[in-house]
């Protein structure tokens, strides 16, 4: 007799089919490799560039395991991670900074496996080194700068309109908008009309009168103020990754925290100089008039003969690398430019950039557009790095400036506070555009609040320490549950080997990261998961004292521990629950994995073995239990 | 194989006096622990630097510390990280004037170089293996996380109990993890270990393990009610908590090893976690069985309070 269904012993099988696939790639260690791609303007990566880097390191005497081109990139592996520092200096110093040459785990997961979707959990700092950054957005200067150009825009509106004022200035208390100081009352209605009409994104409200002094306030709404500070966190997140992306370090974790709090974590970096450098470089815009268009007949004459004109630079534009010619004459800078977004022109229906600019660039603008309609317009991208390098065997730290075109276009009638660029190729182009117009500095300042360098040699050392003490727990609690439940308990440890198994792939499949705290949340997970088989076993045992029959013991053992089980687990859920809402992301981790844990010891603890004491048990007539 | 007798009645509840007289003491005496000797807060709480130090040498904690205090870091904490070879040295940023930019955030890397080239000057074998600044305010909003996340937890647990079982059982329940929690932090401040974020991770985790011994020993006494005709509140708990108290035992040892397993093996970066949890486990264990029923039974549970769950919905009390 069996009481347990044929669907639940595949159910069983597929899911211990499906756990011991999806945690094998955790199985295949990743070996430390460098990976080299091409910058911009660099010559391909081709066989000839394999053969130089193989030369090289084999002249040098290290020891690279192999050297191949992936499309569009080089890797070369090396045995550890101090034959991998020497190899990527080597390669450094072969080809030069025309090439961006970046530190790398490859993977070893077999392919077939990664055509199924299976791959290994990715291992969090603590257990590969690097370096972590915490950085606080300072939203406060993100609306000092918008109420400051508001105030501005609103003098010169009111000059425009030809409203007199006394004062225009911005109330002391942030946040609290600009206030606008009339002569009579009269003048403080057509005021506020005008600013309401002229920027729907002020409240205008009228505020205490005092003699000839009529008081307007116009606040920046709340909606707006929120978009305003969700909109700066976006972009300083694009601008560290852009900025990460140059420095070469694969798969680097950028992330929002909380509020206003921005995660940096770089594997395999062990210099956070190099990239605090980068993530404090300074960028800045101009606009420009431009001398013809990018790639005609006059740059590229300019770019082969080495004549430009007295007047003007050449420069490359950002993406197809085509010379142009551009002014020396700078018409605004970024400084001045308030906002860049994308979107889609209703009249041509191609994705468009609405650029927004201060009053005083507006005046600029206006009087240059104004004279120069139908010519071209470039907009300079000039980026400042400070570098160290070492010349003599000494230190010097050197300022490096990159400028290149990033858009060129023709002035198509006059301008000034705002205009929009047209005809840009795609919607991803547009915003690309948008975010590197806001983006050339960050939105708002940053402060590393928190910086952490893990060496390379600990991150192994938690590695091992931590399987060390999974593999131990594992054992010991086998072996107890063998000893004293005998056969059950033997069955509890196939439930409990499984649900170890089950978890881990379900970690990767979801691609949680493996971190120390996760892996004390793995070794508990074991702890509480025997917890169920406990429950079980005990019940069988009384009902067997209770004078039942085995077979009913069983029955009766699985369905009276069920709903303690499920009591018990569901409250421990909710607490599992609990940790995960922690912004922090060490605590945030162990979360996950308990809470995982918890969810995949209910199968095996209680399914699974049930699967397995009904196979044993169920033909046969029995006269006693092994409990 | 049995440990445990399973005829076993022991007339836990006999004591009852004495028990939660003892856990109200033990509780009593925590809260005075933490507030009068406080909770030794780590990095992750009192924001500042943190450096791991390794010797290629044995070495004293006493001359690592002379060493810093002759080079200006006189309140730095060094503390050794299982085993002579390596050392933790925490300290705040003020200690390194020179080191604190202009915005208020440190240098790290400055930071580091002169702590090094003090333990460098006595010793040239230290190597520095990983280095941390945390500022204050991270430290702030965790404890505020950590806080507002127990909350959860026992409002979370309660809300459950309450819904599944009965009000008291959630009372009692919510009493005896404050109970365990409380006392947990008060080992903790007693012998003054590390605070750190692992180990609020642990102590919040202490509250999931011992909510689920206590539901085991509830499960069986709303059992027990129902199937007794006459039920004698106070005999219906203490056959429960003696039916449970094998499975009791038997869990926290299981989870005890593994436990133990992590203290051993895991190193310093989950030493104060297993640590924590080991503690939490026994303080758990013992308030399962001798603190939540005597406050159940003080709360007055009875047979006839369990009885409309049933009859609302018979599926919950034999579910597949």
């Amino acid at each position: 007799m069996t009481d347990f269904p044929r669907w639940k012993y595949a159910l069983v099988a597929l899911v211990m089919v499906f756990g011991v696939i999806y945690a094998l790639p955790n199985a295949f260690v990743p070996v430390p490799a460098v990976q080299v791609s091409a910058n911009r303007g660099a010559p391909a990566i081709d066989q000839a560039v394999r053969q130089k880097v193989i030369d090289t390191l084999t002249q040098k005497r290290i020891a690279f395991g192999e050297v191949v081109v992936e499309g569009d990139s080089l890797l070369a592996t090396f045995a550890d991670t101090d034959v991998q520092k020497s190899g990527s200096d080597a390669i450094k110093a072969l080809l030069g900074d025309k090439y961006t040459v970046a530190f790398k785990l490859q993977s070893t997961v077999p392919e077939w496996l990664g055509m199924i979707g299976a791959r290994s959990m990715p291992l969090g700092l603590d257990l590969q080194g690097g370096v972590h950054f915490l950085m606080q957005v300072d939203q406060n200067d993100v609306i000092d700068k918008q109420e400051s150009s508001y105030a501005d825009d609103i003098r010169s509106l009111l000059r425009d309109k030809k409203i007199r004022y006394e004062s225009v200035a911005r109330n002391s208390v942030r946040g609290k908008g600009v206030a606008v100081v009339l002569r009579s009352e009269d003048d403080r209605a057509k005021a506020a009309d005008a600013i309401a009409n002229e920027y729907t994104d002020l409240l205008v409200s009228n505020g205490p009168s005092t003699g000839d002094r009529f008081v307007l306030n116009a606040v920046i709404k709340p909606d707006k103020l929120r978009d305003i500070g969700r909109g700066a966190i976006t972009q300083n997140l694009q601008t560290l990754r852009n900025r990460i992306n140059a420095l070469g370090v694969s798969e680097p974790l950028i992330q929002q925290q909380g509020e206003n709090h921005i995660v940096v974590d770089l594997a395999g970096v062990q210099d956070p100089a190099e990239a605090k450098k980068l993530i404090g470089t300074v960028a800045t815009l101009e606009y420009r008039p431009g001398i013809g268009h990018p790639g005609d007949p006059q740059a590229r004459e300019a770019e082969k003969t080495g004549n430009i004109p007295p007047d003007a630079n050449l420069y490359h534009m950002r993406g197809t690398g085509l010379p142009v010619l551009v002014s020396k004459k700078v018409i605004v800078t970024g400084k001045e430019l308030v906002d860049a977004s994308s979107g889609i022109d209703q009249q041509s229906g191609t994705p468009k950039v609405d650029v927004t600019l201060n009053a005083a660039g507006a005046r600029k603008m206006s009087d240059f557009t104004n004279a120069n309609v139908g010519k071209p317009m470039a907009v300079v991208y000039v980026e400042r790095v400070t570098e160290t390098k070492m010349i003599d065997g000494k230190e010097v730290r050197v300022p490096k400036v990159t400028e290149s075109v990033i858009n060129d276009a023709n002035i198509a009638s006059p301008f000034g506070r705002q205009f929009q660029t047209t005809g840009l190729g795609s919607p991803k182009e547009a915003s690309d555009l948008a975010l590197l117009l806001k983006g050339g500095a960050f939105a708002a300042p940053v402060d590393i609040i928190e910086e952490g360098v893990i060496g390379s040699s600990m991150g192994a050392d938690n590695i091992d320490k931590g399987f060390k003490s999974v593999m131990l727990g594992l054992a010991l609690v086998l072996l107890a549950a063998a000893v004293y439940y005998k056969l059950f308990g033997l069955v509890a440890d196939i439930a409990l080997f499984f649900n170890l198994v089950i978890l881990v792939a379900v970690m990767s499949l979801i691609g949680v990261t493996l971190t120390m705290p996760g892996i004390a949340g793995i070794v508990l997970t074991l702890g509480m998961a025997i917890d169920a088989n406990v429950l079980i076993c005990e019940r069988v045992r009384e009902e067997l004292r209770n004078g039942s029959t085995p077979h009913a013991a069983i029955y009766a053992g699985y369905e009276k521990a069920w709903s303690t089980i499920l009591d018990a687990n569901v409250t421990h859920l909710i607490a599992a629950l609990a940790l995960t809402t922690m912004g922090t992301g060490a605590i945030k981790g162990f979360g996950v994995t308990l809470m995982i844990g918890i969810l995949t010891s209910l199968f095996t603890s209680v399914t699974l073995t049930h699967a397995f004491t009904a196979a044993i048990h169920g033909h046969r007539k029995l006269k006693t239990l092994s409990v | 194989m049995e440990i445990f007798n399973h005829d076993s009645n022991i007339h836990f509840l006999g004591m009852r006096k004495y028990t939660v007289g003892l856990a109200i003491l033990l509780m009593i005496g925590s809260i005075v622990l933490i507030a009068t000797r406080g909770l030794n807060y780590g990095l992750d709480f009192t924001g500042g630097v943190s450096m791991l130090v390794n010797y290629d040498q044995p070495v004293e904690i006493a001359d690592v510390r002379g060493a810093l205090a002759k080079g200006g870091f006189e309140d730095a904490v060094v503390q050794s990280l299982g085993g002579t070879r390596e050392v933790s040295i925490r300290f705040q940023a003020k200690d390194d004037p020179e080191a604190i930019l202009a915005n208020g955030t440190v240098n790290l890397d400055r930071v580091s170089a002169d702590v090094m080239a003090k333990l460098h000057a006595a010793r040239p074998d230290a190597k520095l293996k990983s280095r941390d600044f945390v500022s204050a305010q991270v430290g702030a909003e965790l404890k505020s996380d950590g806080t507002w996340a127990a909350l959860l937890v026992i409002l979370g647990i309660m809300a459950y109990l309450w819904i599944r079982f009965e009000r008291r059982f959630a009372i009692a329940a919510v009493a005896t993890e404050i109970h365990d929690t409380l006392v947990t932090l008060g080992v903790i401040a007693l012998v003054q270990r590390e605070f750190d974020m692992t180990v609020l991770a642990s102590v919040l985790a202490v509250i999931g393990y011992s909510i689920n011994d206590k539901v085991v020993v509830f499960d069986r006494i709303r059992e027990l009610f129902r199937l007794a005709r006459k039920a004698e509140p106070e005999e219906i708990l203490n056959r429960s908590i003696n039916n449970t108290l094998s499975r009791t035992i038997i869990t926290s040892l299981f989870t005890g090893i593994t436990m133990g397993a992590m203290w051993l093996l895991g190193g310093p970066a989950v030493h104060g976690f297993a640590i924590t949890m080991l503690i939490g486990i026994v303080v758990g264990t013992l308030s399962s069985i001798f603190v939540a029923s005597p406050i159940l039974l003080w709360l007055g549970v009875s047979k006839k309070d369990l009885m409309p769950v049933t009859r609302d919905n018979p599926e919950l009390a034999r579910r597949p």
